[in-house]
């Protein structure tokens, strides 16, 4: 699947967009898998209340099945307008 | 509907005067908002950088549009958002709503601005002499979604 970065998440880990080979079940179990991968991926995802992701373009939880999801994306809160 | 995400600039004025023609004159009220970046309060703001994610960005601003018309009478709705780098006085984004009444253009243009703070997919950055910081979403933001 794709997984996407925004702003200091994006920063933080060095990259925009990557492509990801994983069996994780949910969300969580994908953002473990990526901390145990490098420090960069453990400092960004330290704190998940400070985050928010997406699932295909659609605002999701960290609970969320990741069955048929094509795209992840982590970002901050947003702050628009 | 309209909605817009862009790079470029907009004419408030053109935008207003082109929402209000294409609207029928059953909509007595038209109501626009428009938001400027905002000098920080040391005055030493240069750039104001705004990211978003291309495709979320136009869906959820349109689901935002389409509850807005879903909840109060709308003749028509838009949205205007710009990205990438901005100075103070800059435009960022406008919105504009017709309605047969005054209540309802002035509550749905309010919806849409609670909504398109903390629930689209843009992110500010503030660029000084000092360096970069990435604003940070306020719980009144989020708080000011409860009224609706």
């Amino acid at each position: 699947m794709d997984v996407l970065y925004f702003a200091w998440v994006r920063e933080r880990i060095g990259l925009p967009k990557e492509k990801v080979e994983t069996q994780a079940a949910t969300v969580s179990d994908l953002v473990a898998e990526l901390s145990a991968r490098e420090d960069r991926y453990a400092a960004a995802f330290a704190d998940l209340s400070a985050l928010r992701v997406a699932l295909d373009q659609e605002l999701s939880d960290f609970d969320a099945p990741l069955s048929g999801v094509r795209e992840v994306a982590f970002f901050p809160p947003m702050t628009g307008g | 509907m309209r909605i817009v995400v862009q790079e470029a600039p907009f004419d408030m004025g053109a935008e207003a005067n082109a929402f209000a023609a294409g609207d029928d004159a059953a909509n007595g009220a038209i109501v626009t908002f428009t938001g400027v970046v905002r000098d920080l309060a040391t005055g030493d703001l240069d750039v104001m950088e705004i990211e978003h994610y291309p495709g979320m960005t136009e869906r959820a601003l349109t689901k935002i549009a389409t509850e807005a018309q879903s909840r109060w009478s709308l003749g028509d709705v838009l949205v205007i958002h710009r990205h990438g780098r901005l100075a103070p006085g800059d435009r960022i984004m406008m919105v504009a709503t017709a309605s047969p009444h005054r209540k309802d253009a002035f509550e749905a243009a309010e919806y849409l601005m609670d909504y398109l703070k903390s629930r689209a997919p843009f992110w500010k950055k503030e660029i000084t002499n000092a360096g970069a910081d990435w604003v940070a979403a306020k719980d009144e933001d989020e708080d000011a979604l409860s009224r609706w």
